[in-house]
């Protein structure tokens, strides 16, 4: 394994819509000055903006982190429930539990997870109801 | 074309009139839903959204589009109109309908 570059960490709170893009804006900023290809920066910033968005609305608050090494750009999303009873559903594009407030805001098309699975070269999660859920995506530099 | 062009064709309003408008824009999205365009978004391009809230900027941002453009008369409250300047985003207002919108893009060759 290579040698870790960088590692940030994000806290993401439950329900802060004013500062949400603010952590994907920050890892965008942050692989582009390491100089990572854009095209990996384009879809890790899309993978981050969508699990800090899902950390916002769906949890009771979490982290996002962002580890680089020579090999791959890596970011997990951490949180402290609820947790996801159907990760199966979850997955799916088009489902979701948003509530009606935030799908006003153009939230809850049930798009996210897809997304981030589709960017990420490797993507794994992990959940457990009243406990957390736990998202690794990982992005290969080469 | 880029964003000052497409202004000075189209008569939109700018409302952030600190931005930059040297983006060139080479598309068009119209939707108002956040995660299909976060999908399906591309750079360069001009977004036409009902939505008018902080998290239309990152989107924009994160996918370095050109500008936005809001239907209707929609307007965008002045810290959201500050942080589409600092993500360098011109946002656009109009009377005209978001299909109405799209045509002119389309007719202008965008
Ligand atoms: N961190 C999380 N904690 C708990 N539930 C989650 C979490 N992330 C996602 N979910 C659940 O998975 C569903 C699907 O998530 P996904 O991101 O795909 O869509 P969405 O957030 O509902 O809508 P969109 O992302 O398109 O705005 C959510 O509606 C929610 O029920
Ligand atoms: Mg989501």
């Amino acid at each position: 394994m290579d040698e870790v570059v960088l590692r940030k960490s994000y806290d993401v709170e439950a329900g802060d819509f004013e500062s949400a893009g603010d952590a994907s804006a920050g890892i965008k900023a942050t692989l582009k000055r390491l100089g990572v290809p854009t095209g990996i920066v384009r879809r890790v910033a899309i993978a981050a903006y969508e699990s800090e968005i899902n950390l916002i609305i769906h949890s009771m608050g979490g982290s996002l982190t962002l580890t680089v090494d020579g090999e791959s750009v890596c970011l997990v999303s951490d949180d402290r429930g609820p947790g996801i009873a159907s990760i199966e559903k979850a997955l799916q594009a088009g489902w979701s539990t948003a509530p009606d407030s935030v799908r006003s805001l153009g939230f809850g098309a049930g798009m996210g997870l897809p997304n981030m699975k589709k960017n990420a070269d490797e993507f794994q999660i992990d959940s457990t109801v009243n406990v957390g859920t736990h998202i690794v995506m990982r992005f290969h530099l080469s | 074309m880029n964003v000052a062009e497409l202004i000075e064709k189209t008569g939109y309003t700018l409302m952030n009139p600190a931005v930059p408008l040297t983006r060139e824009v080479t598309g068009g999205c119209c939707c108002d839903l956040l995660s299909w365009v976060m999908a399906s978004g591309q750079e360069g391009q001009a977004w036409v959204t009902v939505q008018t809230h902080m998290n239309v900027i990152a989107v924009a941002s994160l996918h370095e589009m050109a500008c936005v453009i809001l239907p209707e008369g929609n307007t965008m409250e002045e810290a959201v109109l500050e942080r589409a300047t600092e993500e360098e985003i011109a946002v656009l207002g109009c009377s005209e309908t978001g299909y109405a919108i799209c045509c002119r893009l389309h007719d202008l060759g965008i």
